[in-house]
């Protein structure tokens, strides 16, 4: 189980990564979410699998599987989910106010001269 | 255990969450909750300040539960000194914000802001790792919302740059989180510390992989070079509120290397050995030359005042990796300098870019400012302190810097890289404020500005003289530079105090793991659960 469990964080965080570095907002966003998932199924896994173990106290048993794991995954999920809606709406707006979906700027810092220069232009002739 | 502890996050926490409901439509309300919330967290930082400043490591349980397994919040010297310093920010910054009607260019300012405030304090005050990364969710999730306060099709760019890479750097911090569990089941630092000293020399493997990947982790945060992208295009394109008060986001990183490295790994664990002597270093030096080239060679005085912060977080980590109690100190009195000077420069840079009509933030011949010789001479104490200058704390900063790093052994590349690329600052601010400041009447006495049209589409109209709100606020931050300066003494005996106590985390750890909490009988839960037990059993 260890081997299957490593294999699926192995696999969501390659994903993740490989479409993290796409060059469009859509598919950074699906990877951050795989890197996610990753994650929380790592996190979930740090407390060790011990699988028909109970986590709560409980009579007349010795094994127990690490409840704090469960708790951090619970956080984690919830503020991943929150921000994961908040970058698909940062990244709507981005789209709408920009026209493009790109996620890097293009030309920083010269753009905004090449913007001058031409209304300069037109202001000259 | 004292009360006072968590009010540092609560009031602005409470605060938030009554602008957001009661005063929604009221600008007037808003502002003064929002002002006298940020004054009374400032009584609030100052009284804790006072408690830790003679040594007492002060500390909340979390509904009383003790440590290692409730949540803990500890203010020693470091955490009291960092909250006083955001509490002292908060107000001049909101100052700022309502003075030059930031704060109506969008919806939900001043909730956002105080939500920012509560995390920010929250992570200088906890001492527990998830915790930790809670705060930093809390600020960061606020400082989305700040980041894109007003809109603006470059400013909705950048905010989707920042949020992308600040949830990668949390996904990160979940991932070391989850190493650091595993490694030795407890994410209390002064438990950690305990355990990681303990752990089998043989054996760690999992640990080493954990204290790098949250160096890397802190290591975005406070803008180390290769993970600097981030920090250019959003400092420039945020609000000058907003990216004033970022001023102090980066310094959360700094804060948290300096905490987690001087208590759960500190420089004479084996299994950490070189970290920061062969990696961290070096990686600092750059960032300084970087940032400081960055600053000669921006044409816009905005990403010029970005780029600066990332060569004061260079030279800032460069004094964290000498690692000795003497360049903590140095580190920390650069840090409140730099915190209030890269603030300073960002207020001033949107008075330049209200004055400055159409050519805004760009390095360009303009018409002279309205009001010019006031935001000139302010640029200049500002860029004075900020490149490191005598006799402005900047100067005093460095040389605190260099005097610490002078046993290194990559001395002479400390030395060169500071002294060099203090030059190339120098240099480029010059550059800078001679363009803005001095062309302009050059400008003006030969044409008159051609008309073209205003290209940022958040440009606001004219004003012709600066407010006085405005000039308060960045008044506030220079002479906060200026008191810096003055008593540099006594604010650098503070400063070794505090490294003293970082290198003797014995308290410490002994304060966090040995307050009792609350005693429950054992045998409570016996009876209660022994029933659903067998309820449950007969269920399979």
């Amino acid at each position: 189980m260890e081997l299957l469990v490593a294999t699926a964080v192995g696999m969501l965080t390659a994903s993740g990564i490989y479409m993290v570095l796409r060059l469009r907002t859509f598919p950074v966003i699906i990877g951050i979410s795989l890197l996610t998932y990753a994650v929380n199924v790592f996190l979930f896994g740090s407390g060790r699998l011990l699988p028909n173990a109970p986590a709560v106290l409980t009579d007349g048993v010795d094994i127990y599987s690490d409840p704090l794991p469960q708790a951090l995954v619970l956080t984690a999920i919830v503020i991943s989910f929150g921000m994961t809606a908040v970058v698909v709406i940062v990244a709507l707006g981005s789209w709408l106010a920009n026209d493009d979906d790109m996620v890097d700027t293009p030309n920083a810092d010269t753009e905004p001269d090449a913007a001058d220069d031409q209304a300069r232009a037109g202001a000259q002739s | 255990m004292t009360h006072w502890l968590i009010l540092p996050i609560l009031l602005p926490g409470m605060l938030a969450a009554i602008l957001v409901m009661v005063t929604r439509y009221h600008r007037v309300l808003q502002r003064t909750f929002s002002l006298a919330g940020s004054v009374l967290t400032l009584a609030l930082a100052i009284g804790l300040f006072w408690r830790a400043s003679d040594g007492t490591i002060d500390i909340y349980q979390l509904g009383n539960w003790q440590a290692p397994f409730g949540i803990v919040l500890v203010a020693d010297r470091l955490s009291t000194l960092m909250v006083l310093i955001t509490a002292i920010l908060a107000p001049l910054v909101l100052l700022y914000a309502i003075g030059s009607g930031w704060d109506e260019r969008g919806r939900h300012f001043h909730p956002l802001f105080q939500f920012q405030i509560m995390g920010i304090m929250g992570a200088f005050l906890t001492g527990d790792m998830f915790n930790l990364f809670v705060f930093f969710e809390i600020l960061l999730i606020a400082s989305y919302g700040l980041m894109i306060h007003g809109g603006g099709a470059d400013r909705l760019r950048a905010g989707t740059q920042y949020v992308l890479f600040n949830l990668l750097g949390s996904t990160l911090f979940l991932f070391a989180l989850g190493t650091l569990y595993a490694q030795t089941g407890t994410l209390n630092m002064a438990d950690l510390a305990v355990r990681v000293a303990a752990l089998d020399p043989a054996d760690t493997a999992g640990i080493r992989v954990a204290a790098v990947l949250l160096l890397l982790v802190f290591a975005i945060k406070a803008a180390l070079l290769p993970l600097h992208f981030w920090l250019p295009a959003s400092y420039a394109e945020a609000p000058a509120p907003v990216a004033a008060l970022f001023a102090i986001m980066t310094k959360v990183g700094a804060y948290c290397i300096i905490r987690v490295y001087t208590l759960v790994f500190p420089t004479d664990l084996s299994l950490t050995q070189g970290l920061f002597d062969t990696w961290m270093m070096p990686a600092a030096l750059l960032t300084l030359m970087m940032g400081m080239i960055g600053v000669l060679g921006s044409n816009r005085v905005d990403r010029l005042v970005a780029f600066s912060v990332i060569g004061s977080m260079g030279l800032l980590l460069a004094a964290v990796s000498v690692f000795t109690p003497q360049g903590i100190a140095a580190a920390l009195y650069y840090a409140v300098h730099s915190t209030f000077a890269a603030a300073a420069l960002f207020l001033l840079v949107d008075v330049m870019r209200d004055r400055r009509g159409d050519m805004g933030v760009h390095l360009r011949n303009a018409a002279p400012i309205a009001g010019g010789a006031l935001v000139a001479g302010m640029f200049f104490v500002a860029a004075i302190a900020m490149t490191g200058l005598p006799p402005l704390s900047g100067f005093i900063g460095k040389l605190l810097v260099m005097t610490a790093a002078l046993d290194h052994p990559l001395e002479a590349w400390i030395w060169t890289a500071i002294l060099i690329g203090s030059l190339i600052a120098v240099v480029g601010f010059g550059r800078a404020g001679s363009q803005i400041f001095w062309k302009s009447h050059q400008v003006a006495a030969e044409t008159t500005v051609p008309d073209s049209e205003a290209d940022e589409s958040n440009t606001p109209e004219q004003v012709p003289a600066p407010p006085v709100l405005p000039v308060v606020a960045i008044g506030g931050t220079l002479t906060m530079l200026v008191a810096l300066t003055l008593f540099a003494g006594p604010v650098m005996r503070t400063m070794d105090a505090t490294a003293a106590q970082l290198f003797n985390p014995a308290p410490y750890i002994d304060v966090v793991l040995t307050t009792e909490g609350k005693v429950i009988e054992s045998g409570d839960y016996g009876d209660d659960t022994g029933g659903d037990a067998a309820t449950a059993e007969e269920g399979y």
